[in-house]
């Protein structure tokens, strides 16, 4: 039970630029709320501001309403899960457990029974006596989350925590770890790169750039109606045609759509399951290049005649053929001038197609 | 950890024929010194000694200087390796882990000292020393030895720590450890092994140091490798030597037997970075 407030935070490191620039977050009691981003977008170092493993240059982190921007990590009530596990490697699974609580002079029984029962939160039972090296990739981190959890922490903080495990693996312990952290109902703060992660685990997306947020949202808000070009093409496949308006109407080489916004360049957003694909009728607006069919849909690549390479996600593959000219249908789409949001939101369901 | 394969090795010739050589210059005179230890008479031409015997055990083991000699040793190698340890292990944390002004000149000031003749070095000091009437002291040679036991001791382990992950560090953090708890929980047990290595050599290598002790440590104190060099300097009587020498394999051996045990063979390779 507990929330999380970070003011105006940024981070410089010696004579670099800002590592983080003035990032405020408000995460409320039990939310999950994701930092996403590319590497060097200064994700990961807010979160170990928030652990205290940095200090900020300015700024506050607050818990539950107390200051604990000075406090050093062992006196803050967060935990932390590290993306190489750093288990210790010099001791068992029960003593990486009961480390904490023997600091915290815990009788012998309780540290005991609460071992047990992380252990079998985790879904280790039994393993308190495998000595870290023994267990494999997705045990380490299941003990890694459980050292946290053990001393009920009241911020969770995960630092990239399934990077170094298989892609298979990952989707199975990001499932558990949600459904620990509703089971737990506590307050969570997660650092990834996939967006896949983000997007099935968090309650909140923080899409960040270059130290700053660009965008806070709930997942489906940050998919469907991103507010610059860098989260609309960093969140899913997304394609970027280049044009320009004239008297509300969006003109390419290839085709047109109406787009009811000043006249001036602008670049029109589009995502793939949001294209459809006509007959030609003569008219020749895209060639395909390739088809591929995954089973459940299809997905074209075309090729507009000033080189720009799009996707298309079609319903049945079949019709369509590589070198074949189609015809461009967008159903739903944004567009942006420079960084800025001119129109419209991309969200479409795919169509029924011929 | 390591992962051997028990698939057979093509005949490594030229590693073999090394091994062959290096055992050769190795162990021969060590054997030849084993063997005049238990020899009463051992004349030319002959090439096997014509009388074994532990006479010469006996009388060297006689002697209260040679009993005196050793206890000293033990003490000297005891209290340096200490010492050494509790004025390096921390200091060697610092340049692991820390940044501050002066931090690489500092460093290399320990290499300094085996930059130079060692023979020149110890004269200069030994010169300070008579001033301070440290000449002929107990104190005054484990101070000299441990100018000989710095580089050791604070460049092994200082690899040990770098070596320590860091994250194994925060993470101990996190769940409540102060630093100092961090490096005896955490640090120090990750850097054992190697830490371990680094002792031991500090141990023998004060056990073995000849010069120091000779020059700073004369005529009042006589360690065993000083009592055995005046042993083979005043005396024609080469099982005299030989026995304290033999003797004196004893604790290296004790050493190396424990070393084996406690720290595995990738540990030294570790310490220097390997």
């Amino acid at each position: 039970m507990a929330t999380l407030s970070i003011h105006a935070v940024s981070k410089i490191f010696a004579g670099d630029t800002a590592a983080v620039d003035a990032v405020s977050l408000e995460i409320a009691d039990g939310e999950l709320v994701c930092l996403l981003g590319p590497s060097g977008s200064g994700k990961s170092t807010l979160l170990r501001m928030v652990g205290g493993f940095e200090q900020p240059t300015v700024g506050s982190i607050a818990i539950d309403g107390q200051d604990v921007t000075r406090l050093p990590p062992e006196q803050r009530p967060t935990g932390m899960v590290f993306q190489s596990h750093a288990l210790w490697s010099h001791m068992n699974v029960f003593n990486n457990l009961a480390f904490g609580l023997k600091l915290r002079r815990r009788p012998k029984g309780e540290i005991r029974d609460r071992v047990e029962a992380v252990l079998d939160l985790v879904g280790l039972k039994g393993y308190d006596r495998r000595m870290t090296h023994e267990l494999s990739g997705g045990q380490q981190q299941r003990v890694a989350l459980a050292r946290s959890l053990i001393l009920e922490p009241k911020i969770l903080l995960l630092d990239e925590p399934f990077a170094s495990l298989d892609q298979h693996l990952r989707e199975r312990l990001r499932e558990e770890v949600r459904d620990i952290q509703l089971r737990l109902k506590i307050t969570t703060l997660f650092v990834t790169h996939g967006q896949d992660e983000a997007l099935s685990m968090a309650d909140r997306i923080v899409v960040m750039r270059n130290g700053r947020t660009e965008q806070t949202d709930r997942p489906e808000v940050v998919y469907r109606n991103p507010l610059t070009p860098f989260v609309a093409g960093f969140i899913g496949t997304m394609n970027f045609i280049e044009g320009k308006v004239e008297t509300g109407r969006f003109r390419h080489a290839d085709f047109a759509v109406d787009l009811p916004v000043a006249d001036g360049p602008v670049t029109l957003a589009v995502r793939p399951e949001a294209l459809d694909l006509v007959p030609a009728d003569g008219v020749r607006q895209a060639t395909v290049n390739r088809v591929t069919d995954f089973g459940t849909h299809g997905l074209v690549d075309l090729s507009l005649s000033d080189g720009t390479r799009i996707k298309s996600l079609v319903r049945r593959p079949g019709p369509f053929h590589p070198g074949q000219g189609v015809g461009l249908k967008p159903r739903a789409f944004a567009a942006f001038r420079d960084t800025v949001k001119l129109y419209g939101a991309i969200d479409a369901e795919p169509a029924d197609q011929h | 950890m390591t992962h051997r394969t028990t698939r057979p090795q093509p005949l490594d010739v030229p590693g073999i024929l090394l091994a062959l050589a290096l055992s050769i210059v190795i162990v021969l005179p060590l054997l030849v010194v084993g063997v005049w230890a238990f020899t009463e008479i051992w004349r030319y031409p002959h090439v096997f000694p014509q009388q074994f015997g532990l006479r010469f055990w006996a009388q060297t083991l006689g002697r209260p200087d040679v009993w005196h000699a050793l206890r000293l040793s033990l003490t000297l190698a005891t209290v340096v390796t200490l010492a050494s340890a509790i004025i390096c292990l921390p200091a060697a944390y610092a340049f692991a882990r820390m940044r501050f002004p002066g931090r690489d000149i500092l460093f290399f000031s320990f290499l300094a000292g085996h930059a130079f003749p060692r023979f020149g070095l110890l004269m200069a000091i030994a010169a300070i020393f008579l001033q301070l009437d440290l000449i002929g002291t107990f104190w005054g040679v484990a101070l000299i030895q441990l100018v000989n036991t710095l580089m050791f001791m604070i460049w092994i382990p200082v690899a040990a720590f770098q070596t320590v992950d860091r994250r194994m560090e925060e993470a101990a953090r996190d769940v409540g450890a102060g630093p100092f708890r961090v490096f005896r929980s955490i640090t120090l047990p990750q850097a054992a092994s190697t830490i371990a290595a680094a002792l031991l050599l500090t141990f023998v290598g004060t056990f073995y140091e000849t010069e120091g002790a000779w020059l700073i440590g004369a005529p009042g104190i006589r360690t065993m490798p000083v009592l055995m060099i005046s042993f083979i300097n005043n005396q024609m009587v080469i099982q005299f030597g030989a026995v304290l020498s033999v003797m004196l394999w004893v604790p290296s051996f004790i050493a190396l037997m424990f070393a084996r045990k406690v720290i595995g063979g990738n540990a030294f390779a570790k310490g220097f970075g390997g």
